[in-house]
């Protein structure tokens, strides 16, 4: 490992410490008060007392007691000062366990795992799952938030206010749901970390660039939920397709940024202990015999990744993992990328026939369609066509290597 | 809701529109146009002439100044305005993002004022 390395993956070690430690901090201080937006307040400002306070005296022997101590404190006077009365039972149970002794690491539970579910909680909009995810698990600010979602960050800041106010007002509680719920539960959670990955379609044309600069924290999200709920298979087929995914970043992109498509992909740039990882999680998964949505899709990454030891892609066992999914879990994408691999498996005319199944009002204005429909069509000779659907490519794509990509295409 | 987007470029984009066919900025506005259309959402607009083709009126203290050129010397100039129908502000960003300027200028989202012209035309 050079210095550089070296240097880059301490500071990175130390950045997930900090955000291990945010995570937990808010999650616990909220899970008591049921309040987001305070609990994140608190924390800062007992973030900025260990700026001043920590050079001087030291960094405590338990920095995280230190924190939750000191942030506590800050609610706490808040609330005296505001002239508050403390009728929130929550907020007395939090007065009353705050002892003068810090509690040890043991006796600090991590309920991470509750504000994942109060994030993902149905009273609040979907759309605002992964923000507040992001912001209240890993303490991302809202402008690099509202980045990755194509919103003004002022925008963003108004709607997280929103969010967090809607949980405390419409009294989301902070908790694991019951077994019965559980499921769906479960999947508005990996919904949204799978949103923050920013990838629906990764595939024959599409990668969209917004977002991706979020799926580090994507993957540590899934991380997070692995080890607090280790027995879920699809939280295993979730982080495995996502490492699937990530194993490709470097082969991605070529000469000055040029867009590469899976098929043109050198596999000898794919990470290969990240598809290890991968195919580790998917067995593990696969051992539970409950199969899900996200291990699905986490199984055609797989025959993907098969080129990565010098092996063909096995186009037709994609076609059978899409047609499973469009049983369980049917979306415009999963519509689309079955008739991309049936077109491989089956021939340009099968991928076009199962193109044609699809309801073209709803993909009039999605990228991927169009971009298959292209590439079909060319092959099978209609220039004409194909140069149409290349054109809507094209002019649906975001991503300015994409657009570049298909504009040599279409010659 | 109606919204325009407008639409600035560098002068290096405006040069941009006497290169020959065929030219990937053109084909990308080409395309881009097409998938307006197609989706249903284009109520019109069009590219503008290079800035220094115009020309500004202004009247202060009842004298009359007229000015070659835009009324502002920055470096992106307004090139063109497209007015489209979304469903929301959100939407309207995803579009503004598909279009090709934004690689060599910028594009501004602004909803249209409805209410504004209505109070013009009682």
């Amino acid at each position: 490992m050079s210095d550089d390395n070296n240097q880059e993956w301490t500071h990175r070690a130390v950045e997930r410490i900090a955000r291990e430690s945010y995570g937990r901090l808010v999650a616990y201080l909220a899970a008591h008060t049921h309040d987001l937006a305070s609990a994140e307040d608190a924390l800062s400002e007992a973030l900025l007392a260990a700026l001043t306070a920590w050079p001087r005296d030291g960094v405590p022997q338990k920095p995280e007691a230190w924190l939750l101590t000191t942030a506590r404190h800050r609610i706490i006077d808040r609330a005296r000062h505001e002239n508050v009365v403390l009728a929130s039972e929550h907020t007395l149970t939090l007065m009353r366990t705050n002892g003068a002794e810090a509690p040890a690491a043991p006796e600090f539970p991590d309920e991470r795992l509750k504000l994942l579910f109060a994030c993902a909680h149905p009273k609040i909009s979907a759309d605002m799952h992964t923000p507040l995810m992001l912001q209240a698990v890993l303490g991302l600010e809202a402008a690099r938030i509202a980045q990755a979602f194509l919103v003004p960050a002022s925008t963003m800041g108004q709607r997280l206010v929103r969010a967090k106010g809607r949980i405390r007002e419409a009294g989301v509680p902070f908790e694991i749901p019951q077994k019965s719920e559980l499921p769906s539960r479960l999947d508005a959670v990996l919904e949204a970390i799978y949103a923050a990955f920013g990838i629906g379609w990764d595939d024959m044309a599409g990668a969209s660039e917004r977002g991706r600069e979020l799926a580090e924290e994507a993957i540590w999200l899934a991380r997070v939920l692995l080890h607090l709920m280790p027995d879920e298979p699809e939280v295993r087929g979730l982080l495995a397709l996502m490492l699937h995914c990530e194993a490709r970043r470097a082969a991605r992109r070529g000469f000055a940024g040029r867009y590469i498509p899976l098929s043109e992909q050198d596999p000898r740039q794919w990470s290969l202990p990240l598809i290890e990882e991968a195919e580790r999680l998917l067995a593990e998964a696969a051992e539970r015999r409950c199969i899900g949505r996200f291990q699905l899709e986490a199984a055609i990454q797989s025959v993907h990744a098969e080129r990565a030891h010098g092996r063909r892609t096995e186009w037709p066992a994609i076609v059978a993992f899409y047609g499973q999914l469009l049983r369980i879990h049917p979306s415009l994408g999963v519509s689309t990328g079955y008739a991309a691999a049936l077109g491989e498996a089956g021939g340009a005319e099968a991928g076009l026939a199962a193109l044609n199944a699809i309801d073209l009002q709803a993909a009039s204005a999605y990228q991927p369609y169009w971009a298959v429909r292209a590439h079909l069509l060319e092959r099978l000779g209609n220039t004409a066509e194909a140069r149409d659907a290349f054109d809507r490519a094209i002019g649906l794509a975001d991503d300015p290597a994409i657009r570049h990509f298909l504009l040599n295409k279409r010659g | 809701m109606q919204f325009a987007l407008l639409i600035y470029e560098s002068p290096e984009a405006f040069a941009m529109r006497n290169n020959e066919d065929p030219d990937p900025y053109r084909g990308a506005w080409r395309a881009y146009y097409k998938s307006m259309l197609e989706a249903g959402i284009y109520l019109g607009g069009n590219p503008l002439e290079l800035p220094h083709s115009g020309a500004t009126v202004a009247v202060r203290n009842g004298t009359r100044r007229v000015q070659d050129g835009p009324y502002a010397d920055t470096k992106e100039q307004l090139a063109g305005v497209i007015l489209l129908e979304l469903p929301s502000r959100d939407v309207a960003l995803e579009w503004a993002a598909r279009c090709p300027a934004v690689t060599v200028g910028s594009v501004e989202v602004r909803p249209l004022a409805p209410e504004t012209k209505r109070r013009i035309e009682e």
